[in-house]
């Protein structure tokens, strides 16, 4: 683009106008690319997917907490503080960290 | 809708609410899915506690000939529980994702109910009589003293208050790797198919230690990943034939006399997009988040996140219909991407059997939900609220102003609440019935009998 060409600068000036008057979700991308610059190349795509896919996942290794508990024969095990409830990290999670999942023993409220 | 209308149009009244009044919702109070049988007499739902909560309407009351039998409560039980897959390190949630009633056969209800893994068939029946009269017990089950037992006599039936009974009858466990999104009864009523992200798989409702796969989509490398399953429906009438939805906006239509692997699709339903509209958001937006066959089974209709399409089966290269369900949501689509509204899933249900009619419904947010009459091409926005419930009055329309001055009456986008999402509907089979969940209540309207 040749700063000296004023038409061809209007043109494109008029192009980003035309592109802001004509797509809304071209300015919400605008926007969205502002606040996340690292945000992946690729549209929509497997990364959304593979995050869906991976649902329900706990990470707590066996492996990890038994070798753990060896090495630490006499040392209590760090628990997690109270209020965390993702258990990842350098933190090894013990079975009692992990949300027990009970059935609802209270009846719905639709049927109330 | 909205003014003097033909002899067509339906105007829309309250007529029950269920659910609790207060603002704090439990999880597992949430609403998960809602389903009418056959004969619309009963009405099921499923929530995020993995309970479902059958309503069965009122037998027409000859005095009260202005409006339909009310819903009331007649069976509920605790279909799934959480489970904790070990080896894995998966967690398995309860929520119920979806419930299919089987055709009525004999007196027993039979449905299918599905958490993200495993699919139930339960068999709700009724109990209204006992046998009376054992020679060895008393009627409280203590066992009588055999030395008073002089007389042999033999038990009857006796009426007894109304019990109703629900047991699963199967379980069709351990098919799926990915989370279950649908379940659909082939009109064979022998088969049905239960679809995950990337596999399909057909059952036989009598056998439950084997399954059928019907269609694969998964890459050999994940990393190739680009297209997901988000719905799958058998048509109504050939039994043979099932669409497929994916997170791209595309469907496929199979036939499952062609091969027995499905993965080759026999027409596949895609709208062209120009390519200079592209953004960020396309692909998500187009993502279908429910697909339904109209009663003939001559056309579909899709739900992506801001309109519901009509297609032809025979024409695959463009919808017949597009509503814009919610448009002037396309400039906040930002900040939806930011909540992961974005990625609510909507459902979308075309209206009972009555043949004058023809309107499609779906869910929006702020508790509204929208109506497309097909023949008039009129829309309606409405709203499920308690601020509404005076039965036999006709619900007021509601309107959003997408921008500029906010007219009275109006409500603006920025003033919507995201939280209060309607993704789940139903239209009783054969009246103007529906049903309307909202996060943790259930909605019904009638329309105003005459």
């Amino acid at each position: 683009m040749s700063a000296e060409n004023p038409e061809s600068a209007s043109a494109e000036e008029q192009k980003e106008m035309e592109d802001k008057v004509i797509s809304p979700e071209k300015v919400e991308e605008a926007k969205l690319k502002a606040r996340y610059p690292h945000l992946g190349q690729k549209p929509g795509g497997s990364d959304f997917l593979r995050k869906r896919l991976q649902k329900g996942q706990k990470y707590f290794d066996s492996g990890d907490y038994n070798m753990a508990k060896a090495k630490m024969k006499n040392k209590q095990l760090p628990t997690a503080a109270p209020d965390k409830t993702e258990v990842t990290g350098d933190h090894i999670p013990t079975p009692q960290d992990l949300p027990q999942r009970k059935p609802s023993l209270v009846a719905s409220k639709l049927a109330g | 809708f909205p003014g003097a209308g033909g002899g067509n149009d339906i105007q829309w009244c309250f007529s029950q609410v269920k659910g609790a009044v207060d603002d704090d919702v439990a999880e597992a109070d949430i609403i998960s899915t809602v389903e009418f049988n056959h004969s619309g007499e009963l009405l099921a739902t499923g929530d995020k506690g993995g309970r479902v909560v059958i309503f069965q309407q009122e037998q027409e009351n000859k005095t009260q000939s202005h409006s339909r039998g009310e819903y009331n409560v007649y069976s509920t039980f605790q279909s799934h529980e959480p489970e904790f897959d070990y080896l894995k390190s998966l967690e398995i949630e309860e929520k119920i994702n979806k419930i299919r009633w089987l055709p009525q056969k004999n007196a027993a209800q039979f449905l299918l109910s599905t958490n993200d893994k495993t699919i139930k068939l339960w068999k709700i029946s009724e109990r209204d009589k006992r046998p009376e009269g054992y020679n060895l017990k008393e009627e409280d089950g203590r066992y009588r003293d055999p030395t008073t037992v002089t007389t042999l006599r033999v038990p009857v039936f006796r009426p007894m208050d109304l019990m109703v009974e629900a047991s699963p009858r199967r379980i069709f466990a351990n098919a799926h790797t990915y989370h279950i999104n649908s379940i659909s009864i082939n009109s064979d009523y022998e088969t049905y198919l239960s679809a995950d992200d990337l596999r399909i798989n057909l059952w036989h409702l009598e056998i439950t230690d084997r399954s059928f796969n019907i269609v694969d989509i998964k890459p050999a490398n994940m990393e190739e990943l680009t297209e997901v399953i988000t719905a799958a429906e058998f048509h109504p009438n050939s039994c043979n034939t099932f669409v497929y939805s994916s997170s791209k906006g595309t469907i496929r239509l199979c036939d499952m006399r062609a091969s027995a692997l499905c993965d080759r699709h026999s027409k596949l339903f895609e709208e062209p997009e120009d390519p200079s509209n592209r953004s960020f958001f396309s692909e998500i937006i187009s993502s279908i988040s429910d697909v339904k066959f109209s009663h003939s089974g001559r056309y579909m209709m899709t739900r992506d996140y801001l309109s519901v399409k009509i297609w032809d089966l025979n024409m695959e290269n463009r919808p017949v219909e597009t509503y814009q369900v919610h448009e002037y949501l396309r400039s906040k689509l930002c900040s939806l991407y930011e909540n992961d509204c974005i990625f609510d899933k909507f459902e979308c249900c075309w209206n009972g059997s009555d043949r004058q009619v023809l309107i499609v419904m779906t869910g929006s947010y702020n508790n509204f939900f929208r109506m497309f009459d097909r023949n008039t091409k009129r829309d309606i926005t409405l709203e499920a609220s308690r601020e509404n419930n005076k039965p036999r009055t006709v619900l007021k329309p509601r309107k959003v102003c997408a921008s500029g001055k906010r007219k009275k009456d109006e409500i603006s986008v920025d003033s919507l609440d995201f939280n209060k999402k309607i993704l789940h509907t139903a239209w009783h089979p054969k009246e103007n019935i529906i049903a309307v969940a909202t996060t943790n209540n259930l909605y019904i309207f009638q329309d105003k009998m005459n």
